[in-house]
């Protein structure tokens, strides 16, 4: 049978071998973090998440492609009768059912903003072109419409409407 | 050294590991249960110390080497954008930078242990030529980490010693453009000693393991010199020597961040904040304070000996100071192992350790006046101790006598 | 008796390993250096050192107005001036400052547009051979890490402490007496045509004529209403501080990290030892 004394040296000892199991089990953790965050993005790349254009200089039917995050954008300005088309399709005959006006803003409905990647396995679809005038993709045959919506071919969803807001009338900030 | 073991499997699971990989039982055997002397002083936790700084290394680098571009037009901007951008980058980079001073400070400490102790004696030759060796590769790895960062130093650092190669009779140009991939230091050069850069490392952790597995045949050499003869010399490696050796690592650590954190750049030289320029030469090239001795030896043969010239016979003593340590344990006969006992041999090792720092000193001063006589008086006894002194002291040396065991060595200190 | 000669060679042990490691600084400035450049009080010097925030945005304003039309700053990108650590101007600021400037970009309209926060600082020259056409045939440096590519000459013993004393301010000490150090030349000293005459710049002929001159460049009153004298002093004093901090960003947050980090260290360390004379108590060795 252990003495009172002995008791509390050795409680003492394993108290001091606990704190110093957990002090460094603290500055381990502290360590290994910055290891594992600088795979990050870096503060380059991060200054770029958030970008700035102007829509204003595209002409009424046309698109341009920018670069966002490393991916392709299409911009388009939609002529009225892109956008009657748009609007007209009934729900039901889609795939992914979403409404046009729920792919635009508000006010700027000419305006379509997406992430130019089939959502099938990623090509870049060719625009005005497939059977719903709108885009189609070339690589497997998907077919999207004057909204970005897919119609046919074996992508599973609409093309990604990245987060993006007009910041006034003709500048958008995508991101 | 270690009998037989104490491993039994506690489980089926661990007995039938054991019979087809007995990773656990050497573990055992080799970390944990390994017999130590009792003795071992704060200077044989240079080893452990030594391992912690290798693995310092290899995280930070590799780390480094994911945003670093090993191009002469992108490599310096790239480290900036490490410092500048990268998460975390400035104390990443600071520590592999400061790091490679550290590793170095450490590997002296820790090679000055083993001459004063005599643990290069029989039967532990092939545990110092490694160490030698692993020496060798160190130097040969710091260097070529020098030229990454493609500033000034870097860039004429790497033009200065790949010159090294010229001196050779012959076939020196050849060898010369074999190494730096073309006719001066450019894009090849920097690229493969990337590539080298990051295989070396590899390559000393493993004769890390040789080195390691050669002390564990004879077990560790220790202060008094006199070997282990019975159970009660000796502890557990753990957890008296992990905890010890721990210890001491966090101790390391101090001076070390003190670096990394309030002056990263001390160390290294200001040029190196300059683009490598191949019309322009730094006022004054010096070499990290690391190879300094070395530099020194290599500058203080400015005289032609007989048939070689000046040139050549700098690179053959540098080389030589080298060699000279793989041959020590021939050249020190002594039966006498720890310089404790050693009352003259003291004498010219602390000469010799002095000798050493000068030699240091005077790889940073011009090649000049007094510097220049001073560097050949130092660089004649660095020669002298191990070719002379070491192997006439074993002649005429009268030892004190020998505690005949650790055990009463260590009692007798208690008491006294 | 043997514990006091241990102790004795365990320092001079140390002794000789501080000396080796300190001995790269005397080679590294001892060439042929200008005047012995004196020590200024910068407010990042030091453990808890930090950067000024209104000098940082003064020495801005001297750098934009005076140095950028012959310096480049290849490294700083305009959002650097909005991070923290910084200058501290605001992002709406930053935004707006890049817009007054135009950068090359391959993909844009004609090959330039306005500069975005995430651009670099534009180069006044399109390159080199431009830069020194236009300086009389000398190289303005580029200043992006120019405040850590100069130090200063300390003689022994100094440098022995400056590894104490973390003495990482040699850079900017060097660009404030440089920017001080214009007279005239001494009787028989032979300046080139375009050259001036500098006390701290090696060699003494400097290709930059005298940048700055007293009331120069007009600092905004800050809000206390109490002005910063506008003089060469002050000028140089404040464009320093800024291209240290061009040259170290982080420096702030690495000093703050560095100081919780020794405090654990210590810390561990002194738990660590208690451990470990614990552990070795009943053993003797």
């Amino acid at each position: 049978m252990a003495t009172q004394a002995e008791h509390s040296s050795t409680n003492r000892r394993d108290f001091l071998y606990v704190a110093t199991g957990a002090v460094g089990a603290v500055g381990a953790a502290a360590v290994v973090w910055p290891l594992i965050n600088q795979l990050n993005p870096d503060a380059s790349t991060l200054a770029l998440a958030s970008i700035e254009f102007d829509v204003g200089a595209i002409p009424e039917g046309q698109s341009v492609t920018i670069t966002w995050r490393g991916l392709p954008v299409f911009v388009r300005h939609r002529t009225e009768a892109e956008v009657a088309e748009a609007r007209s399709v009934d729900l039901s005959e889609l795939k992914d059912p979403q409404t046009d006006a729920a792919r635009v803003k508000e006010g700027h409905e000419q305006w379509l903003v997406m992430i130019a990647n089939c959502t099938h396995l990623g090509c870049i679809p060719v625009g005005e072109a497939g059977e719903f005038d709108g885009w189609f993709c070339p690589c497997h045959g998907s077919h999207y419409d004057t909204s970005g919506r897919i119609r046919r071919g074996p992508a599973p969803a609409n093309l990604v409407v990245p987060p993006y807001e007009f910041v006034s009338d003709t500048l958008i900030q995508i991101g | 050294m270690s009998e037989h073991s104490t491993y039994t499997p506690g489980s089926a699971v661990e007995k039938w590991l054991d019979d087809r990989l007995p990773i656990i039982r050497f573990s055992k055997e080799h970390l944990m249960d390994f017999p130590t002397p009792k003795n071992l002083n704060y200077w044989w936790t240079f080893g452990a110390i030594l391992v912690m700084c290798l693995g310092i290394q290899i995280v930070t680098g590799i780390i480094l080497a994911m945003h670093y571009t090993p191009n002469v037009a992108m490599a310096f901007d790239s480290v900036e954008h490490i410092r500048r951008d990268v998460n975390g980058g400035r104390i990443i980079q600071a520590v592999h930078a400061v790091g490679a001073s550290m590793f170095f400070v450490a590997l002296y400490i820790h090679m000055f242990r083993g001459l004063y102790y005599g643990s290069y004696k029989a039967p532990r030759e092939i545990i110092w030529i490694l160490g030698v060796l692993i020496f060798i590769l160190t130097v040969a790895t710091a260097f070529m980490g020098y030229i990454l960062p493609w500033g000034q130093m870097s860039f004429w650092g790497a033009t200065v010693i790949s010159n090294i190669f010229s001196a050779i009779p012959v076939v020196g140009e050849n060898i010369k453009q074999l190494v730096l991939g073309g006719f001066a230091v450019g894009n090849p050069t920097l690229n493969r000693f990337f590539s080298l850069h990051y295989l070396l490392p590899f390559v000393i952790a493993a004769i890390v393991g040789l080195h390691i597995w050669a002390l564990h045949v004879p077990g560790n050499n220790n202060p008094i010199g006199v070997e282990v003869k019975e159970s009660r010399d000796t502890v557990a490696f753990h957890p008296y020597y992990t905890m010890k050796d721990m210890f001491a690592m966090v101790v390391f650590l101090i001076p070390f961040a003190w670096f990394v954190f309030f002056a990263p750049d001390i160390l290294g030289h200001p040029d190196n904040y300059i683009m490598a320029n191949s019309q322009v030469t730094p006022a004054h090239i010096v070499p990290e304070w690391y190879l300094l001795p070395f530099y020194t030896i290599l500058r203080a043969i400015d005289f032609n000996v007989l048939f070689i010239d000046s040139k050549l016979g700098g690179v053959i003593a540098m080389g030589g100071a080298l060699v000279m340590l793989l041959v020590v344990p021939w050249l020190d006969t002594s039966k006498v192992r720890s310089g404790t006992f050693r009352p003259l041999f003291k004498w010219f090792y602390w000469l010799f350790a002095i000798n050493f720092v000068a030699l240091t000193y005077l790889g940073a001063q011009p090649a000049e006046g007094i510097y220049t006589v001073l560097a050949k008086v130092c660089t004649a006894y660095y020669f002298i101790y191990f070719l002379v002194v070491l192997p006439v002291l074993s002649r005429i040396e009268t030892p004190k006598p020998l505690p005949t065991s650790i055990s009463e060595s260590v009692l007798g200190k208690a008491h006294a | 008796m043997i514990g006091a000669i241990d102790m004795f060679k365990t320092k001079f042990i140390i002794a000789a390993v501080a000396a080796m490691v300190g001995l790269t600084t005397v080679s590294a400035q001892a060439a042929e250096a200008g005047a012995p450049i004196e020590r200024q009080n910068w407010s990042f010097a030091g453990i808890f050192g930090t950067y000024d925030e209104h000098q940082l945005q003064r020495g801005f304003q001297v750098f934009r107005e005076v140095c950028a039309s012959c310096h480049s700053a290849d490294l700083m990108a305009f959002r650097n001036l909005s991070e923290p650590g910084g200058p501290g101007f605001s992002e709406a600021q930053v935004k707006a400052l890049a817009a007054e400037y135009e950068v090359e970009d391959a993909t844009a309209e004609g090959g330039r547009r306005p500069a975005i926060p995430a651009d670099r600082w534009p180069s006044p020259f399109a390159n080199d051979q431009e830069a020194r056409d236009a300086n009389g045939g000398s190289l303005p440096p580029d200043f992006s890490v120019l405040a850590k590519a100069r130090g200063v000459t300390d003689p022994f013993p100094t440098w022995v402490f400056n590894y104490f004393t973390g003495y990482q301010e040699g850079g900017a000490d060097y660009i404030y007496a440089l920017l001080n150090g214009y007279h005239e030349a001494p009787e028989g000293f032979e300046l080139a045509p375009g050259q001036y005459y500098n006390e701290y710049f090696p060699g003494n002929a400097i290709g930059m004529a005298p940048p700055l001159a007293d009331g120069s460049v007009t600092y905004v009153p800050g809000e206390d209403g109490v002005g910063v004298p506008e003089t060469v002093e002050q000028y140089s004093a404040d464009v320093s501080a800024f291209m240290m901090w061009m040259a170290e960003p982080h420096l702030v947050s690495r000093k703050q990290t560095g100081f919780v980090v020794l405090l654990f260290l210590v810390l561990f360390a002194g738990l660590m030892y208690a451990t470990k004379r614990k552990l070795w108590a009943g053993i003797e060795h």
